[in-house]
């Protein structure tokens, strides 16, 4: 940096302007520990908390082996630790229903969204669109307008609609709750990846004698596929952490992971240890997936937005 | 489906007559289905139609059948164009089903008295939803806490900044910062609310209000006062979302040409200087995107609330969304809790119509 090149220019000079670098360096380092640390505690005391006892909670211990003793205890209560993983839990099975419950409902309603979005965003970025006064302008408005629309307002409508139309407590009818909390999301996604596909790519092939949709499938969506991955791991962030609809709209059947951690107060007060354990299985599998596929999540998230 | 003849179609070719005619044939029959089994079914809901039935899902699969025939009749009448205008088809249509209707819908359920749990049933009464609206001082206390939670996105904005501004310096192993940073935002706010709110903010062992106590909170109730309440609520909800804003902000800072900043330094600019003279004013337009995606976010804030503190005490952390989901849930007031939902709908977007033209107004300005 330009602070190497300053060295040659004097002595004196050079102790300040190290001291000062040196400093700047240790204040970005420690600022980065400090906020890793205010980011990465809550989860470490979430796990940590499936291995303590009654006691261990209540006074507050926070490192294992040398605080308390860790033992299986949290996992035990789910079913789930390793002397009663063969035996038979009902507290196993619901939990491993409601997990079901909410792989299928994120998963279902990121694929419809990722679908229905890249199609219209792929038809928004590329053809002329009028329908009555509507131009593409006012179409992308509209699709993106959604977002403002908060889940209050629909929710009761969709309690009676749904009751009518015998979806209440269904997986599908979650489904299709959710697929449009995150379609305008996907569409301002895809359609700012298809916008950065030349044009020229699509002409060629179509003169080369592919159609429309050949086109699409055959040349266009396989480059957008990274920009397709970030759309849908986004929504099934947002879908598999909804809580508002599913705790509205599901009951016995279609109740989902976080509803079963929201509803988890006993007579005697909370066990913390098995709330734990729900906790921790209800973020596991996001934070794999934060780690792993982070970079798509950062492309998600910055598509659109960078300009 | 229609795509055997997608092929026989080539690019620009006069569609032949009698394709036309089958294609507008196609519509109007799936339109007069549709109409016909609404309308069988509206009769038997008024109590005297010929057929009998136990849901609406006729209707709703005469309305998919329906979608499905127009999105097929306009291959067949408008050839390129109605393949062009089938992949805007499918969305619009969905979100016309789901959101549009529901909307209608509700707007007509506003109007109504209708407890679900009372055996009544809906009965129209005019505006006296809307009279009790007026006078309901926790719908307006919601109101006023969401004024609070708002006005806190730009603290939340000015560490997401920092954050980002840290990261972007340089630093070793940047990558695990990054995804370190980036955890809190995968987390599900319910799982978040028990296991920060409600045991790492515990008065008796958590370690957090083990440390309020170090630092001289000698009752560290981080939920007991209202105030203390929506500032730990907005604490968790900042946690949680702060990383979003902070993406946004490293891409825009990452975007940003290093020539400029280059410039000022050889210039002699503090970093302090070079950063509000130079990369501040050049980040407005991304920070804006940030501030406002976050706004209307925000403006949906129920899960934590509701988890937390359920509305309380006395209604001082209530957003709308949580005070209208304990109508629902304690009352079953579905008419009552409907027009507050709309009422809010209506600020809503007047709100962030003035925001998108204040932004767009001063974005104009600066650049």
């Amino acid at each position: 940096m330009t602070t190497t090149e300053m060295t040659y220019q004097g002595t004196a000079e050079t102790s300040a302007e190290r001291n000062k670098r040196v400093l700047g360096r240790v204040g970005i380092y420690a600022a980065l520990i400090f906020w890793a640390f205010v980011s990465l505690f809550p989860v470490y005391w979430t796990i940590t908390t499936t291995f303590k006892t009654a006691r261990d909670v209540t006074q507050g211990h926070i490192v294992p082996f040398v605080d308390f003793q860790p033992a299986w205890i949290g996992w035990r209560s789910l079913g789930l630790s390793p002397d009663t993983i063969n035996q038979v839990s009902t507290v196993r099975d619901e939990f491993l229903g409601r997990f079901v419950n909410s792989i299928i409902a994120s998963c279902g309603a990121s694929l419809l969204a990722v679908l229905l979005g890249s199609l219209a965003a792929y038809g928004l970025s590329r053809f002329q669109y009028k329908f009555l006064w509507m131009k593409n302008k006012d179409i992308s408005f509209f699709f993106l307008s959604q977002l403002i629309l908060p889940p209050v307002v629909l929710a009761l409508p969709f309690l009676v609609l749904y009751k009518e139309l015998a979806l209440l407590d269904t997986r599908i009818g979650i489904i299709l709750l959710y697929t449009l909390t995150v379609l305008p999301i996907v569409i301002w996604i895809m359609r700012d990846q298809f916008d950065t596909i030349p044009v020229e790519l699509d002409e060629a092939a179509q003169v080369d004698g592919l159609s429309v949709w050949g086109v699409f499938f055959r040349i266009v969506m396989p480059i957008a596929l990274p920009g397709m991955v970030a759309a849908f791991i986004l929504s099934l962030i947002l879908c598999w952490n909804e809580y508002f609809f599913a705790a509205l709209l599901t009951g016995t059947n279609a109740k989902t992971l976080p509803v079963m951690v929201a509803s988890q107060t006993g007579s005697q007060g909370i066990s913390w240890w098995a709330m734990a354990a729900l906790a921790t299985s209800a973020i596991a599998p996001l934070v794999v997936i934060g780690i792993v596929l982070e970079r798509y999540i950062i492309k998600g998230l910055t598509a659109g937005a960078g300009k | 489906m229609a795509n055997a003849e997608i092929h026989a179609q080539p690019y620009g070719d006069p569609i032949a007559p009698g394709r036309k005619a089958a294609g507008r044939a196609l519509i109007w029959g799936a339109t007069i289905l549709l109409g016909l089994v609404a309308l069988l079914q509206a009769l038997d809901a008024a109590g005297n139609g010929p057929l009998h039935f136990e849901t609406w899902r006729p209707t709703l699969y005469a309305y998919v059948l329906w979608a499905v025939a127009l999105g097929a009749a306009q291959v067949m009448i408008r050839g390129e164009a109605g393949q062009r205008a089938l992949f805007v088809l499918p969305a619009a249509l969905y979100t016309v089903a789901v959101v549009i209707f529901p909307t209608f819908f509700g707007l007509y359920i506003a109007f109504t008295d209708w407890n679900l749990s009372s055996f009544e049933g809906r009965r129209f009464n005019g505006i006296d939803n809307l009279v009790e609206l007026f006078h309901d001082s926790f719908y307006w206390k919601a109101l006023g806490n969401m004024v609070f939670y708002v006005a806190m996105v730009l603290v939340e904005y000015a560490i997401a900044f920092s954050l980002a501004l840290l990261l972007n310096a340089e630093v070793r192993a940047r990558k695990f910062w990054r995804v370190a940073f980036l955890i809190p935002f995968m987390l599900s706010p319910v799982a978040v609310s028990w296991m920060v709110g409600k045991s790492l903010m515990e008065v008796r062992f958590g370690p957090l209000a083990g440390l309020a106590k170090h630092l001289g909170w000698s009752q560290p109730n981080f939920f007991g006062s209202g105030w203390a309440a929506s500032f730990s609520i907005e604490a968790l909800d900042a946690w949680v979302s702060i990383p979003f804003i902070m993406i946004l902000l490293l891409a825009g800072l990452q975007a940003l040409p290093k020539e400029v900043q280059e410039a000022a330094r050889v210039d002699g600019a503090t970093p302090w200087q070079s950063f509000w003279k130079i990369t501040f004013p050049l980040m407005l337009p991304v920070s804006a995107t940030a501030v406002v995606l976050r706004i209307i976010f925000k403006l949906k804030l129920a899960d934590i609330v509701i988890n937390m503190t359920y509305g309380g005490p006395g209604g001082a952390t209530d957003t709308v969304s949580s005070y209208i989901f304990r109508q629902y849930r304690d009352r079953s007031n579905v008419g009552y809790g409907t027009m507050l939902a709309m009422f809010y709908l209506v600020l809503i977007i007047i709100f962030v119509t003035l925001l998108l033209n204040f932004v767009s107004k001063h974005m104009k300005k600066v650049t």
